[in-house]
């Protein structure tokens, strides 16, 4: 049975079929759409490496059926930047070293996105160090993480400060 | 994965209509989809409840109850403002489970009816009675660290995995389930079964139900200062419970007048003994009564493989889940929820 959908992808609209249901979101975007930037580690949930954005909120790609998300707006690493221009939270990991390899940054940029949008974590480092927990990172690279997310919700709402005053 | 037929029903009459034995519904499919890919699971439809209307409210029934649709997301109901003032304990054993990414997807009813984390059970080549019945279990001679202290067989010594579930148990919530003979609800006490000889038969809904809410009764909102969860993990975050206790107490005048407590990740459902939850009642609260009533709740409890430790560390996380539930349930959902790790450390 093959499935049609259409989905938003970093503001672009996408026609698919799917000859089969079984194709996840993630392989949906890496295979598919040639959007590479969205990486599959564990394909189980249990890494955070396939983060994007559904409707704004933070899920892993590599859980989630394509076939489900018919009229869904998914954004990917690939849609944060505008131009040469990067989202203060890529901005904050490349001036924190929030990365070694960088496999799994992808993931811990569109988690932390999400993090920020949700307002549970503010700016307490142990807040946010608990909100990414569902990143992990093999190099180990927690506390550039940690101090990149933090300067990103600083600076994020103090923009934010600067619109509405 | 094997191949399956998706179906999108409208309404809930609907999916039960399309529902056929090799059928499963479709939640979030965090656990779902995870055990497809693994080969655990191969149902021959997936029937999607994500589209069903009316599945995703919480709402305050005349009553005095409160509702809460299978669809509301994990997420969504932990940071629902009124929810969360309302049943603290169980925001913060929500919080407590999974990651953020998970949670944002999870739903009320398919955390409700998540299936074992024991490795042989997600293995499709390993024998597990639980997954294909009377061909044994390899969880016994194998790797049962986290298994069962209480309440498990000779069949099966998996525990349940849900942290969210250990609370319901403990406020006494009620499911409401809607199958093809039509609409029940089942006290919380009888949704998880142990596994005797027969540990396929998970729950107590029958072929083709639906979970279509929960609901909390109003004496469950009288626990609100003095409640919380505690969960003991092998790392801070995104780990399940090796053991967790749900503990809420309501006190009058300083001493107990109300008392409720539930273990988790010791048992194939929520853990808990009424006599454990009476002698505290009309006591003044502290370590050492605690420590009783925690013996007694784990009263019983048995190594079913190389988990001796579970059995101590079950008491003491029962008798700390009291003695933090005494001290008052904070005013903002603490950093780590459910840890046992109070202060924040710096960056
Ligand atoms: C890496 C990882 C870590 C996790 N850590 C934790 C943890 O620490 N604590 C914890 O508690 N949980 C944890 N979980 C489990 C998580 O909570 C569950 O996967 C989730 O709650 C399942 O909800 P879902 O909506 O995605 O269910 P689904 O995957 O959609 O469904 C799960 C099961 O429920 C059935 N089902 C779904 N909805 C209904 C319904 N309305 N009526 C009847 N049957 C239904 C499905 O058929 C299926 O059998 C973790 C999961 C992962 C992948
Ligand atoms: S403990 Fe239960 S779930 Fe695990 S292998 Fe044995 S029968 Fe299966
Ligand atoms: S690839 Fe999705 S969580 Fe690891
Ligand atoms: S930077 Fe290498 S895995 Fe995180």
């Amino acid at each position: 049975m093959s499935h049609s959908i259409n989905l938003t992808v970093n503001g672009t609209r996408r026609d698919v079929t799917l000859e089969d249901a079984r194709v996840t979101l993630l392989d949906l975007l890496r295979e598919r759409l040639a959007l590479p930037g969205t990486k599959k580690g564990c394909d189980r949930g249990q890494c955070g490496a396939c983060t994007v954005l559904v409707d704004g909120r933070r899920i892993n790609a590599c859980l989630a059926l394509a076939v489900t998300l018919d009229g869904a707006e998914v954004t990917t690493i690939e849609g944060l930047a505008k131009g040469d221009h990067l989202h203060p939270v890529q901005a904050a990991f490349v001036d924190h070293d929030g990365f070694q390899c960088g496999y799994c940054t992808p993931g811990q940029i569109m988690s932390a996105v999400g993090l920020i949008a949700e307002g549970q974590a503010g700016i307490d480092p142990e807040r946010i160090r608990e909100g990414m927990s569902g990143n992990l990172c093999r190099c180990a690279a927690y506390h550039g993480i940690t101090e990149a997310v933090l300067d990103a919700s600083r600076r994020m709402a103090e923009e934010e400060v600067r619109v509405s005053a | 994965m094997k191949p399956f037929d998706y179906l999108r029903p409208a309404s809930v009459e609907e999916a039960i209509a399309v529902w056929t034995p090799d059928a499963a519904y479709l939640g979030g499919g965090t656990n779902l989809v995870d055990l497809m890919k693994t080969g655990a699971l191969h149902p021959g439809k997936l029937i999607d409840l994500n589209r069903l209307l009316g599945l995703d409210l919480i709402e305050m029934l005349a009553d005095g109850s409160t509702r809460i649709g299978a669809m509301v997301r994990n997420a969504d109901l932990a940071h629902d403002a009124g929810f969360a003032a309302t049943f603290p304990m169980i925001a913060e054993a929500l919080l407590s489970g999974a990651s953020g990414q998970l949670r944002n997807v999870a739903t009320v009813g398919g955390n409700l009816m998540q299936r074992s984390r024991c490795a042989y059970f997600q293995d499709p080549y390993s024998a597990c009675n639980r997954r294909t019945p009377g061909v044994g279990c390899d969880a016994k001679e194998g790797d049962n660290r986290s298994h069962a202290i209480l309440g498990f067989s000779d069949a099966c010594i998996a525990t349940n995995p849900s942290d969210f579930c250990v609370s319901l148990a403990a406020l006494d919530a009620v499911v409401e389930v809607h199958g093809p003979r039509g609409r029940r609800d089942i006290p919380y006490a009888d949704l998880h079964r142990l596994p005797g000889q027969t540990p396929e038969k998970e729950t107590a809904l029958e072929a083709g139900d639906l979970v279509l809410a929960i609901r909390l009764p109003s004496d469950a909102a009288a626990f609100r200062l003095n409640a919380r969860y505690l969960k003991v993990r092998e790392r801070t975050s995104f780990a399940f419970a090796l053991v967790s206790a749900a503990a809420a107490l309501r006190l009058e005048g300083g001493k107990i007048a109300a008392a409720r407590l539930a273990l988790g990740a010791v048992a194939a459902k929520p853990w808990r003994v009424p006599a454990a939850e009476a002698m505290l009642v009309g006591q003044s609260p502290g370590p050492a009564l605690f420590a009783r009533a925690a013996a007694m709740a784990s009263a019983g409890a048995a190594p079913s493989g190389d988990n001796l430790y579970k059995i101590e560390l079950a008491r003491r996380t029962a008798a700390r889940a009291l003695s933090m539930a005494a001290a008052g349930t904070p005013t903002r959902m603490p950093a780590l929820p459910a840890s046992p790790f109070g202060e924040p450390a710096h960056v």
